[in-house]
Parts: C-alpha cells; sequence; structure tokens
C-alpha cells in the first residue's frame, strides 16, 4: 500500500494532471543557492480567457502545502479547490471577467519541478540533490510562465502566507509587471518562532527510520510517521488558542472517561492525528522540507542591506495588506511593518486587519470582511487599469 | 474621527483648498468621506491613515487606499515631502500629541490642511461662564469623562502653536453655527468668538 501510495504521487509529481510547461537546456532556472536547475518543469492551472490587451491576468501564488489547484477539484484528494470560495465565475476574483493563472512552485510536489521529480541525469527522484528553493527561485520561474503566456504586466498578484511572500518577491524584483498586490496573513520575512516550528517539523520527517536520508522512494517507503508529525505540529500554529478551544475543549473522543492510557482521548488528538495522517496521502515530504526551507530563508529587507523600505522603492504597485487578530504565525505587526515600509517608499498602500478568532488559516475560509476588502481593492485597482466590470 | 457625519461641514471647505490631480494623505480620514470627495471631484491620488478598524476596512472595501494607523505613532514612516496636502480634519483634538502630529504633517506635505472644532467659541464661553460646566452639545457631544477630544484648543492657541512650528498661516476660515463661512475681513477675536470650527491652511 505504502508503495502503491509513492508511486501515485511521484507520478502526479512528473506527469501531473495539470498543463506542463516545460523549459529545456536552453532556459535554465537560475537558482539562489547558485547553481542552475535544467531542465525543469512548471505545471499550473488557467481560469477564465486572457484579453486581447492581456491585462487581465491574476496571478494566484500558493501556500506551503498548497497546489496549483485553486479553483477546481484538486486531483489528488478530490475536494474543492482550495480558493473556491473566492476564485471562481461570479465569485469575488470573477473568472469570467479575470484570466487566472496559478502554478505549483519550483520546489513542490503536484508537477513542478521538486524532490519528487525524476532527476534526468540519474533516472531517480532528486531527492535531497535538488538544490535548496528560495522564494525568489519560485517568482522567477513564474515569470517565465507569465512570459510564455506573453503577459507583460499582471493585473495583480495575490496569496497568503508563503504565496503572500511570493507576492512581495513579486512587487519587488518586477514591480513593472506588478500592477496590483494582495499579500495577506504574511510577512517580509520568516520570524526565529516560524523558523524554529519548521525546523521541528524537518527533524520529524528526517527522524523516521522510513526517510532514508530522503532515498524513500528507492527503498519503497515513505516517512508517513515523520511527515504526520510534522504536520500535526504545523497544524497547531495555523490556528488559535480561542479556535481550538471552542471546538474541542477538553472534549473526549468517543468516550465517556479518560482511559489512563496514550490513546487519543481527546477530540483535539484524535483530529491532529486525522490531520496528520491525511496529509500524508497528498503531499511528498522532501518536497516539505524544501517548502519550509524556503520559508525560513525568505527576508526582503536582507536583500536590500536591512532596509525594507528599499526592497520597493519607486514602486508604483498598488498594495492591499490584510491580517488576522489571531494569526500568531503572521501576527499583525509582520504586515504593519511591510506597510510602514511602503509607506517609506510612498507606494499607494491599503491595510485591513481582520477581526477573527480562526487564526493564520482565517485566509483560506469564508471570511466576509477578508472578501469585502478584496472586492473593493480588486474593483478601485480594476477602474485605475481600465478594465470594465 | 469624532465627529458625525451631518457636521462635516468643513469637508467641503477642505476640498475647495485642494487643486485637482494631487497627492493627498488624510490623517484620520474615518469612514473615507473626504477621500471619497476628492477621489470624485478631484480626481486625487489619495491615501488614508485611520485609528478605528472598522473605519479602514470599511474604506478599503470602497476602493479607498487607507490604512490603520495612529496619528501619533505612524506619521514618522512617511517620507518628506511625500504628498501635496496633508490634511488632518476634525482629529487634532483628539491626539496624544497635538503638537508633534502638527510637526509631522509640515514635514511630509508640501502643505498640510488642519480643521478642527474651536473652543473659544461663545456657546463654549457661554457653559463654562454661566452653567460652569464643559460643553456638552450637538458639535460637542461627548462628556468630560468620555471624550476621546483631549486636546481642545482655539483658533488663537492654533495661530499660535503654528507661529512656534515655524508655519505659515496661507489660509484659514472660520465657519459659524450654521456652517457659513465669517468673512475674511473679521479680525481674530471675531473669528475665535463666532467661528464653530476653523479651517487653516499652513506652508513650512
Amino acid at each position: 500500500m505504502a508503495i502503491l501510495r509513492a508511486q501515485k504521487t511521484n507520478n502526479e509529481a512528473d506527469q501531473p494532471s495539470s498543463p506542463v510547461l516545460r523549459f529545456g537546456a536552453d532556459k535554465p532556472l537560475k537558482l539562489d543557492a547558485g547553481t542552475l536547475l535544467s531542465p525543469f518543469q512548471i505545471a499550473y492551472q488557467t481560469y477564465g480567457t486572457l484579453n486581447d490587451a492581456r491585462s487581465n491576468a491574476i496571478l494566484v501564488c500558493h501556500a506551503l502545502t498548497g497546489d496549483q489547484h485553486v479553483a477546481n477539484t484538486n486531483p489528488v484528494t478530490g475536494k474543492p479547490g482550495w480558493w473556491e470560495v473566492l476564485i471562481g465565475p461570479g465569485r469575488i476574483i470573477d473568472t469570467n471577467r479575470f484570466f487566472v493563472i496559478c502554478s505549483n512552485v519550483i520546489g513542490g510536489c503536484l508537477g513542478s519541478t521538486g524532490p519528487a521529480s525524476i532527476n534526468p541525469a540519474t533516472g531517480k527522484p532528486y531527492g535531497l540533490d535538488l538544490p535548496v528553493i528560495t522564494i525568489r527561485d519560485m517568482v522567477r520561474a513564474q515569470l517565465m510562465l507569465i512570459d510564455h503566456f506573453g503577459i507583460e504586466k499582471l493585473f495583480s498578484v495575490l496569496g497568503g502566507s508563503m504565496g503572500g511572500m511570493q507576492v512581495l518577491q513579486w512587487a519587488s524584483s518586477y514591480p513593472e509587471r506588478v500592477f496590483s498586490a494582495l499579500p495577506i496573513a504574511t510577512g517580509a520575512r520568516h520570524s526565529s518562532q516560524n523558523i524554529a516550528f519548521h525546523e521541528v517539523g524537518r527533524q520529524a520527517v528526517m527522524a523516521d527510520p522510513d526517510w532514508h536520508g530522503g532515498k524513500y522512494f528507492e527503498h519503497g517507503k515513505r516517512p508517513e510517521k515523520g511527515l504526520a508529525v510534522a504536520r500535526m505540529a504545523a497544524h497547531i500554529t495555523y490556528l488559535s488558542e480561542a479556535a481550538l478551544h471552542r471546538k474541542f475543549g477538553r472534549n473526549l473522543q468517543d468516550r465517556d472517561a479518560l482511559t489512563f492510557g496514550f490513546d487519543a482521548d481527546f477530540q483535539i488528538e484524535s483530529y491532529l492525528r486525522h490531520q496528520g495522517m491525511t496529509f500524508v496521502d497528498r503531499f511528498d515530504a522532501n518536497s516539505y522540507l524544501y517548502m519550509t526551507r524556503s520559508m525560513d530563508y525568505f527576508d526582503l529587507a536582507a536583500d536590500h542591506g536591512g532596509r525594507l523600505a528599499d526592497a520597493f522603492a519607486g514602486t508604483k504597485t498598488r498594495f492591499c495588506l490584510v491580517s488576522f487578530t489571531s494569526d500568531w504565525l503572521f501576527p499583525t505587526e509582520e504586515s504593519r511593518s511591510v506597510v510602514h515600509a511602503l509607506n517609506a517608499a510612498g507606494a499607494s498602500v491599503s491595510f485591513v486587519e481582520i477581526e477573527t478568532d480562526r487564526g493564520h488559516d482565517a485566509f483560506l475560509l469564508d471570511e466576509p470582511e477578508l472578501f469585502a476588502a478584496i472586492n473593493g481593492f480588486i474593483a478601485s485597482a480594476a477602474r485605475a487599469r481600465g478594465l470594465s466590470a | 474621527m469624532s465627529v458625525n457625519r451631518a457636521q462635516r461641514v468643513d469637508l467641503e471647505v477642505v476640498a475647495d483648498l485642494i487643486p485637482p490631480q494631487s497627492r493627498v494623505l488624510d490623517v484620520g480620514s474615518g469612514d473615507g468621506l473626504l477621500l471619497e470627495l476628492l477621489q470624485e471631484t478631484k480626481l486625487v491620488d489619495g491615501r488614508g491613515l485611520e485609528l478605528s478598524q472598522r473605519g479602514v476596512n470599511e474604506c478599503v472595501a470602497r476602493g479607498l487606499s487607507v490604512i490603520q494607523g495612529d496619528a501619533d505613532k505612524d506619521l514618522e514612516f512617511y517620507p518628506d515631502k511625500g504628498f501635496d496636502f496633508v490634511v488632518l480634519s476634525q482629529t487634532l483634538q483628539a491626539t496624544r500629541n497635538p503638537k508633534l502630529v502638527l510637526d509631522e504633517l509640515l514635514r511630509i506635505g508640501n502643505r498640510a490642511i488642519v480643521s478642527f472644532p474651536n473652543f473659544g467659541h461663545w456657546r463654549v464661553r457661554l457653559s463654562l461662564f454661566v452653567h460652569g460646566r464643559m460643553p456638552v452639545n450637538d458639535d460637542l457631544p461627548y462628556s468630560w469623562y468620555d471624550t476621546p477630544n483631549i486636546h481642545f484648543c482655539t483658533i488663537r492657541d492654533f495661530v499660535n502653536l503654528c507661529d512656534e512650528l515655524g508655519a505659515t498661516v496661507e489660509k484659514a476660515t472660520a465657519l459659524d453655527g450654521n456652517g457659513q463661512k465669517i468673512g475674511l475681513s473679521m479680525p481674530w477675536w471675531f473669528w475665535n468668538f463666532f467661528g464653530q470650527q476653523a479651517v487653516f491652511l499652513l506652508k513650512r
């Protein structure tokens, strides 16, 4: 069973159900690690139609364990797209009006080149032979995809969490290619505490004997236990104490009394175990290492002599930042420091903090105030861009 | 920030001071009334800073460029002369450090426009003189213990502060209780007595 599932993930990594753009030896991807990735491929989904002026394109950047299936049924899980509440025909991001692009990031495991992809040099999955990928590398690859579509300037780039980091990187690296930017529940760098949580997750994966130094496919194994523990720890950081207590309290799971053992006595334990178990069915363990590392390495100010405002000097991009009151992974202060930097750079910026107890994951949920802010921002940006309603 | 919509007769006066297509920062933008007016009638490049999250969310949902922030703390992040006009309407009296805030406005904007309720108005004086009580009326609706307005001043106080900060008063308008402009030829003491609100255009 483990081998079968391993096989399945491997297939979606190499032969995804999404369209794929392949770059040969003539078009390598320059990596921050100092090497070139070649050949490589990007798996992506698009929704809607690109207009003649190619001015209605919106790039959606996915989060740590997200993928390109933002507004269609996910081929691995069979569940709705991860942002279908926001994106689709007649939705806030209306695909009857906008051309929406979402690609699997480099280092991911749903079809873009990542550690589960076959290394053409060896005929085996890359594993840890893939260089460490940064947020900037991901964005560089996305730029090549956007160039492929002949899109001079994206109408908007949006995303939450790691997706928000990509949005900030886009706006900083290619300001002339981004008309408006919507970074949600994110920051210009990963905090020490966040790196700490990621390290716990990585150590859990690497401590699993089935990990085999990253070569688990070759052993017909997958470090499911380690990856599940990593996901459990991370999942806690996506919620809030208040929401957990509201949802689970100290309620017992299918029992009337404590068992004086180490079964999942409490509902929260059972819930977390379920989260861990379902995650390993859809995600590659090595890819998890790469994704977490890319966030850890992200520090936009450090790339500009420690002054964040310099990352946005002279920008004409319109920004809207959103944070959530109960998000302790990317607290409001992280967004606010970006806002201050944008102010200092004289940028056009809106900033909304939304009151909710749903924690970091609130950006993926049906949050009316979030939708109202996105709607207002997109509508006014569309007017400024001359896009008819 | 602290005065309701029906009383904002000063907004038109402020808007009249701003030429089309200016870059404007509205400090204390409330629910975005002034910014919207300026964008519609003057096509300005407008930004807002507002303390209340509810006000900010409302503004952004209406497509205005507004951020949550505190005039007392967050003005320092704006660059020198980043705007043609910085507007502080009906907010000065609610700041913790009006002098510092005014100083920041003059730094950030080529010009600053400040409007505030005049505590020298005859009704305020009457309330104190006759009743011995802090004034509570339609224009100043709060009791002393729950008012956000912690730094009231009179028109003459404000003129003194401008002098201290080296700001030139390019234009000043006082509005009476009916929102009518008081004649330009009147002396300061007259404005200070009959002006219920004042709007100043400053430069440094």
